[in-house]
């Protein structure tokens, strides 16, 4: 499915207006997807849990407010899937690991609050690979999402479920989190929007940490339109997350209609022409240059050299940041504890027991690239090439308004086929980590298929806070896409 | 310039105890050959002339945040020791630190 074949009154925006004026109820709305989502996600595994009595009492309240003569909200009705990474108040929030199974956390983060305040209807929380470690949501304690378009396939990580939940039309719209790719690679797999905004765009207030200065909350959606119009509602200042950028969030609905005449693209040469890009993914990264020059834009070749140093400094530096962010998994606050004679044997057997393998594995490659004798070698050198990457970046962004390469080098592929090889499942990440680790926003866009049908996405990057432009030029794609109707 | 050494199977038994994770020998043979190839892979930044290059810790400039000082409440103590595995007296209980339980 492309997304501009999504009917206007299936989107959010279009459920939202109808909604407000009273033409539908939010009732009939939630009912619709609670039936959608008990229909196949037995077949999927899309939700780790489907708050279906909380989510029709929110909506019944929705409805009483526009009954009152009160407005909502500019998501009033919408249902929304939460990725199982943020909390929520009083509602069980497991990151995937059976080291929080059961846990229900004494608040809300702030994109839930303010999805919320805006009238959007929580309607479940969604797998992930643990702790958001992974890029095929196969890394999960409670079993591996599945595609929507084949279900022998993997959907991405590591929000695979917020991805499938929107795919398969369960909820027209998501939220996941995005550390090296993990909002934008299941996009494109399910063939969907994916936004991993500006970091500090979105309050981190309640998103459970993975590596906290790459980690950026974002939405998934059918639609562009829908996509910006949830980011205008998480996004902007929040007291509570220090590393917030200090503004409101900017206006990105109103920028879609504004076109890309004039604008000028880059293609990332590292980006688009590296090993394991598949032929039918590069095919299409070069039909949607095709189609913002037709639009009216300027399109060029452009090198971001250090951009292919990106895999070797995200897997030394996220790792190294989840080693110390997960240190707090002990059995003693929350969570698991596995009973032992003393506190020590205690933390052991809890962590032994309560992590999976992935997450082990990342723990210990974090620990290592932090140890005496190593931490220059690796991680030191890792934040350097961080620099080199956010200098190259800078440079391409003199000539350039926005950035253009495939957001995965594959398109989906079959379950279990890269889980024996961490490397094989890294590599996934290759195109999506150079404007993690800038801090800079990148938008997946679904753009036709591959020969054998399968969601192609295209990543659009821009500097940071360029959201308006980038939504701009995603708007373009969209409506350039193939399979439109 | 410190060089990047090959992990060892030694190395990796003491990052899990750093960690404070236990490993099967089954598991230490498996983790030690992947993070091995994890780690050749990142051999490609060793090239790099980064002598003169300044690290950079977080894309976002920052300085400290300060907010006022102001009282307002906190998470509820209750409620946050409801969800704990083990609470007494308002506190968390854990076995002993020290020694053999009595």
């Amino acid at each position: 499915m492309s997304a501009a074949d999504v009917p206007a009154g299936d989107t959010a925006l279009g459920i939202a207006a109808a909604v407000r004026s009273g033409t539908r109820s939010a009732v009939e709305v939630v009912e619709e997807h609670l039936t959608a989502i008990a229909a196949r996600d037995g077949e999927l595994n899309a939700f780790n849990l489907v708050t279906a009595d909380q989510a029709r009492q929110a909506a019944l309240a929705i409805d009483e407010r526009v009954a009152a003569g009160e407005d909502p909200g500019p998501l009033a009705g919408v249902p929304v899937a939460l990725k199982d990474n943020l909390c929520t108040r009083g509602v069980p929030t497991t990151c995937s690991s059976r080291i929080l199974e059961g846990w229900r956390p004494p608040y809300d983060a702030t994109v839930v609050e303010r999805l919320v305040a805006a009238g959007a209807v929580v309607v479940g929380k969604t797998n992930l690979d643990e702790f958001a470690m992974g890029s095929s949501t196969e890394n999960s304690a409670f079993g591996p999402t599945r595609n929507p378009h084949d279900p022998s396939r993997v959907p991405g990580g590591s929000s695979g479920g917020s991805a499938a939940a929107v795919a398969a039309g369960f909820a027209p719209v998501s939220l996941g989190s995005d550390t090296g790719g993990s909002i934008r690679q299941p996009a494109a797999l399910c063939g969907v929007v994916g936004v991993k905004p500006t970091y500090g765009a979105v309050s981190r207030y309640g998103l459970v940490a993975f590596a906290s200065s790459l980690d950026q909350v974002g939405p998934f959606a059918r639609t562009v339109a829908d996509a910006a119009a949830v980011l205008e509602v998480i996004g902007g200042h929040d007291p509570r997350d220090s590393t917030s950028i200090p503004r409101p969030a900017p206006s990105l609905v109103a920028e879609l209609e504004a076109g890309v005449q004039g604008l000028r693209v880059g293609l990332v040469t590292e980006l688009c022409e590296g090993e394991g890009i598949e032929p039918g993914v590069a095919a299409r990264v070069d039909d949607a240059a095709a189609a913002l020059e037709a639009a009216g834009a300027t399109v060029d070749k452009v090198s971001v050299p250090a951009a292919v140093h990106g895999l070797s400094a995200y897997y030394l530096i996220a790792p190294a940041e989840a080693s110390s962010n997960l240190a707090r998994y002990d059995g003693v606050r929350y969570g698991l504890r596995v009973d032992a004679p003393t506190t020590g044997e205690m933390y052991d057997r809890t962590r032994t027991e309560g992590f999976g393998a992935e997450v082990k594995r990342r723990i210990m490659l974090g620990t290592y690239a932090l140890s005496a004798g190593y931490y220059e070698a690796f991680y030191g050198k890792a934040q350097k090439v961080r620099t080199l990457i956010i200098r190259d970046f800078e440079a391409a962004y003199e000539q350039f308004d926005v950035l253009l390469s495939p957001t995965s080098p594959t398109t989906a592929f079959p379950l279990g086929a890269k889980t024996a090889d961490p490397l094989a499942m890294y590599m996934n990440d290759v195109c999506t980590v150079p404007s993690s680790l800038a801090g800079h926003p990148a938008i997946s866009v679904p753009f036709g298929t591959d020969e054998s049908g399968l969601p192609v996405g295209v990543q659009v990057m821009a500097p940071a806070l360029g959201e308006p432009v980038m939504f701009r030029v995603a708007a373009a794609l969209e409506a350039a896409a193939p399979g439109r109707g | 310039m410190a060089r990047m050494a090959h992990i060892t199977r030694d190395d990796v038994a003491h990052v899990a105890r750093l960690a404070r994770l236990q490993l099967t020998d089954e598991e230490l043979d498996t983790f030690t050959d992947q993070l091995a190839r994890v780690l050749d892979h990142a051999r490609d930044v060793e090239a790099l002339d980064l002598a003169d290059v300044p690290p950079t810790s977080h894309p976002y400039p920052l300085r400290n945040v300060m907010r006022p000082d102001e009282v307002r409440p906190s998470l509820d103590r209750d409620e946050v020791l409801a969800a704990a595995p083990a609470a007494e007296d308002g506190q968390f209980r854990v076995p002993p630190v020290l020694g053999e339980a009595p």
